[in-house]
């Protein structure tokens, strides 16, 4: 079992985390943040393996992993 | 479960000012890290460049100063001279460092000073509005070589890397990039290699990261990590050029 949290508020919509996720289970939200971005969220979270791709590409150090 | 990936403690809790997808953060977050691992956070003391990523001093949570344009070696020699005890360290872009700093950056080095340096190659001018850089590759449009740079009027770009490694002082330097998960991880090891040097006291070490401007460059994150690693790194190859060992 493993999951991301991405802080919403940190996110700026840049996609990085979408193609480096082995599982492709990262999507861009349909809601905005307040800077109005669309953050990114994970669907499928039984999925993850925990790997930290994401968190570790994220420019904006938003995303968290617990494994 | 079990927190894996979390923030490091050496960075603020405020939110980044880049552009989205821009590299900067994740330099940041890799030099944090490395303060954070060897435990040096409160004894360190940052200089920061002119240019995006003046605002350093805002997301490093250690002391950081700010210097004039490109000056920051020399700023960063005077602190290490006076506290030599503290670790010391430069956060500069290619603006900064190869074009107006290149008399300091050349004479830091040459003088093996202690510090680390930590240099973001984006081949192009970030914060002034995408202005050419002298490490612009040929051929590369920006605002002003809007035909794409000529090398036989404006020059070929600058391997600072290549350039800093012939000299005797210098004790470590590598270049690596950030456009994908496996480049990141060597980048950190390189980030945390440079700092050990200094801890360890062996000379100036030097890490110079490609990273992207995709606001300047007219692309898209995703595609700006395809160009870098597309044409970049073939002009600016990656590696270790001057290990610790060598140093005689």
């Amino acid at each position: 079992m493993a999951k991301i949290v991405v802080d919403e508020e940190r996110c700026k919509g840049c996609e990085l985390c979408i193609p480096v996720c082995p599982k492709h289970i990262i999507v861009m939200s349909e809601n905005f943040n307040k800077k109005g971005y669309h953050s990114a969220k994970q669907i499928n979270p039984e999925e993850c393996t925990g790997c930290a791709f994401c968190a570790m590409t994220c420019p904006d150090v938003a995303i968290e992993v617990f494994k | 479960m079990k927190k894996v990936f979390e923030r490091p403690k050496s960075l603020t809790k405020d939110p980044f000012t880049y552009c989205p997808g821009c590299h900067h953060g994740i330099a940041h977050r890799l030099v944090a890290e490395a303060l954070d691992d060897f435990g040096v956070r409160e004894k360190t003391i940052g200089v920061c460049p002119v240019g995006c990523s003046v605002f350093a001093y805002v997301f490093f949570d250690c002391d950081m100063i700010c210097a004039a344009h490109g000056r920051a070696p020399a700023v960063a020699t005077g602190i290490k001279k006076s506290k030599p005890d503290s670790i010391v360290f430069t956060y500069q872009g290619d603006g900064d460092l190869a074009s107006i700093g290149t008399a300091e950056i050349v004479h830091a080095a040459n003088r093996g000073e202690n510090i680390t340096v930590i240099f973001i190659n984006n081949a192009i001018y970030g914060m002034t509005g995408g202005q050419m850089a002298p490490t612009t590759l040929v051929g590369q449009v920006t605002q002003t070589s809007p035909y794409g740079r000529d090398p036989k009027t404006m020059g070929y770009p600058i391997k600072v890397a290549e350039m800093l490694s012939t000299l005797k002082g210098v004790a470590y330097i590598s270049r690596v990039a950030l456009s994908k998960p496996a480049y990141i991880l060597k980048a950190k090891k390189a980030i945390k290699k440079a700092f050990q040097t200094q801890v360890e006291g062996k000379g100036f070490s030097l890490v110079e990261v490609l990273s992207t401007c995709p606001t300047n460059w007219g692309l898209s994150p995703i595609e700006a990590n395809k160009w870098l690693e597309e044409n970049m790194i073939p002009y600016f190859p990656l590696g270790e050029f001057k290990t610790p060992e060598e140093v005689s």
